[in-house]
């Protein structure tokens, strides 16, 4: 059933991906042309400096991504509000954020940010043992901000490009690079895993390491206030594009 | 000697107090308009509201056939705050482009809540979701046209709500342009009485809707290049605001941000007044497309496409961002109405989009009160005078808070749910 769902996920964004790519123009050859077009405004400088070559495959993963929110994430995020209390789900965020810190740590690292670095080692080490395992943040209490860095800030910092935008599945919207960065974070965090195996002893790692994923999207889907064409305004596609590229700058430059 | 002595202290404390109140020091603390309309009030002079406010977004399902572009819009969605007792029911219309959500949508609804409001806010009649699900003719404007879409919407919410709250009477507001539509419904509802509103208040409405935009629009005549350069002239606002953010140290870009570049004059005059004139633009490109999508005008749109959801948009979001509303009025807005109207001019089409066009209406009404600013720039010369002989004493007029900077200031916010809960002005 599971292997079923995800090849039919794979289909449906394969199928996208050959067919969706380009989007249609504004103008056909056959249009009545309309009373104004953009070719009146073209001496105005760009706003946005993300490129969409695969404007056509992004905005039906938009499309996805709604859905799959309207119809599997909001709902199970209202369920696992309603039922855990406030107090747990803020031990939850404390706890995967707390985890997060190591990859914020290796990453300033390779960025040679050495206080940021030390900083959320510190974080990392104290909310690990004062905080009881990061289910709470005395650090920040101590006046230890918490730090962001990510694979795709160091790609930065080492001069990559972003690269398209590329709105993903679930995880909404990227550019190339970010992805690349997700993944190289995410083979990182399974390879720590692997070598420390925590759940080797109980028999059922693999089980409780798939319920921990869970609850970790759950975490991350309650944080995010954002929904899918919430704002009602017919080019929320672009606002988003830029917005989520603008934000990524200001942090990255911190 | 004691007792004498305490008193004397008392009267000290005391009549400083007296003298200020009748000299009406008002304590707002922005006086730039353009700033205040930005800024609005920060947290600190806005009223303590403590606990939560049930606020809820519904939806009134629509039966109509929607564009394939459209396929996430279920239907008009307004939003509520409902008591669990008896209590008066207030309407709430938004302005210009916005939702049931924006900003002084939901101000106005926690404060009325806590006031002891039942609240049902409405999108404004341009809001795309309101083009596309409920306005009649998907073509935003016309004041007595919309006051018709308002009144019908109204009437239906009202049928869905009205099973589960008590309400002992009706009171309608609206601000901006949701301030001018307010009269417009409020005489409708002379006539139809399904509410007969209590009490109905105008917060920094505009008298004449073209007068209003043309002030809106010809801020942009003083940003470099004029209204053709909007885009170069956002991203040097935006590179601006981008390097004051990294010299200093701030967390996000929140009030204290924004306060902390007001008090460092980031923005000059010109500059402060077109970014208000870029976001206006933002919320009408909005509304010109979906309304050219739902008629199939031909303004931007070619009449025989329809749309898809992967198409590209980007085209038609640049053009609309660059046609002046002033454009879409002589172009696509009176070519309308003169093909429906026959000999109509421009002329008469204006006096209808006025608040003169119901003047008489307006100076003999007792239950409608103005609430505005004598520098909200939406204002042509003349129109605060305008509204000083037809309201008489039922006009209050700041000195100060641009348009609706002021909105949430503590004065202000209990000089307005006074006047609601009072039955004279």
């Amino acid at each position: 059933m599971c292997s079923n769902t995800s090849k039919s996920i794979f289909i449906t964004v394969l199928v996208l991906v050959l067919s969706g790519c380009a989007a249609r123009s504004a103008i056909l050859p056959d249009d009545v042309p309309p009373m104004h077009t953009v070719r009146e405004f073209s001496d105005d400088e760009n706003v946005s400096r993300t490129r969409d070559p695969w404007e056509g495959f992004n905005r039906s993963m938009y499309k996805f991504n709604y859905e799959a929110d309207r119809y599997v994430f909001l709902p199970v995020v209202a369920g696992y509000e309603r039922v855990v209390p406030p107090f747990a789900r803020t031990g939850v965020r404390n706890f995967f954020t707390n985890i997060r810190e190591v990859q914020t740590f290796y990453n300033c690292i390779l960025q040679a940010k050495g206080k940021k670095s030390l900083v959320t080692l510190g974080r990392f080490l104290t909310n690990s043992t004062i905080g009881i395992g990061g289910l709470f943040d005395p650090a920040t209490a101590f006046g230890w901000r918490r730090e962001n860095g990510d694979f795709d800030h160091t790609l930065e910092a080492w001069g990559v490009g972003t690269g398209p935008y590329l709105v993903l599945p679930i995880l909404g919207p990227n550019t190339v690079r970010s992805a690349g960065g997700f993944a190289v974070d995410g083979g990182v965090r399974w390879a720590i895993m692997n070598a420390i195996d925590p759940f080797g002893g109980t028999g059922a790692s693999t089980e409780i390491e798939a319920g921990i994923t869970a609850l970790e999207t759950v975490d991350l889907r309650s944080r995010e206030s954002f929904r899918y064409y919430d704002s009602d305004y017919p080019f929320e596609y672009y606002m988003v594009r830029y917005l989520s590229s603008q934000e990524r700058e200001l942090a990255i430059i911190r | 000697m004691k007792i004498v002595g305490a008193i004397l202290i008392c009267f000290l404390q005391l009549t400083p107090d007296f003298a200020w109140a009748g000299d009406t020091v008002y304590g707002y603390p922005i006086e730039d308009s353009y700033a205040a309309t930005i800024l609005g009030t920060p947290q600190s002079f806005r009223p303590d509201l403590h606990g939560d406010v049930p606020v809820k977004t519904m939806v009134l399902e629509t039966n109509r056939e929607k564009p394939e572009l459209f396929f996430y819009d279920q239907g008009l969605r307004y939003t509520v705050a409902f008591q669990n007792r008896k209590a008066p029911l207030i309407f709430i219309i938004a302005g210009t482009g916005g939702s049931s959500r924006s900003r002084y949508a939901l101000a106005l609804m926690a404060n009325l809540y806590h006031a002891g409001f039942h609240v049902i806010a409405l999108p404004s009649p341009t809001f795309p979701n309101f083009i596309i699900d409920a306005s009649t003719t998907h073509l935003p404007g016309n004041l007595s046209d919309d006051a018709v879409d308002l009144y019908r919407v109204m009437e239906k919410i009202w049928d869905q709500s009205k099973g589960r709250i008590k309400v002992s009477d009706f009171c309608l507001a609206g601000y901006s342009l949701g301030g001018t539509e307010a009269a417009f419904v409020a005489r409708l509802d002379d006539d139809r009485k399904v509410f007969d509103f209590r009490r109905v208040l105008m917060l920094n409405p505009a008298v004449s809707l073209y007068n209003s935009v043309s002030r809106i629009e010809g801020l942009l005549d003083r940003i470099p290049g004029g209204p053709r350069r909007i885009g170069a002239f956002y991203n040097g606002v935006m590179a601006k605001v981008t390097d004051f953010y990294h010299k200093g140290d701030f967390i996000a870009i929140d009030d204290d941000f924004l306060f902390a570049g007001y008090k460092a004059q980031l923005l000059n005059r010109d500059e402060a007044g077109g970014a208000i004139a870029v976001s206006f633009r933002i919320g009408s490109a909005g509304m010109i497309f979906a309304s050219d999508v739902m008629t199939h005008g031909g303004y931007v749109v070619p009449k025989n496409r329809d749309l898809k959801n992967s198409d590209t948009l980007d085209d038609y979001f640049w053009t609309t961002l660059h046609l002046s509303f002033l454009d879409y009025f002589n172009e696509y807005f009176y070519p309308y109405f003169r093909s429906r109207r026959p000999g109509l001019t421009k002329e008469e089409l204006l006096d209808a989009l006025s608040l003169r066009s119901i003047e008489s209406y307006l100076a003999s009404s007792a239950k409608i009160g103005v609430i505005t600013n004598e520098d909200d720039f939406i204002l042509a010369p003349g129109e605060l005078d305008y509204l000083r002989q037809v309201f008489g004493p039922r006009l209050k007029v700041y000195p100060c808070g641009g348009h609706l900077g002021n909105l949430e200031y503590r004065d202000n916010m209990a000089f307005l749910i006074a006047r609601l809960r009072s039955s004279t002005w």
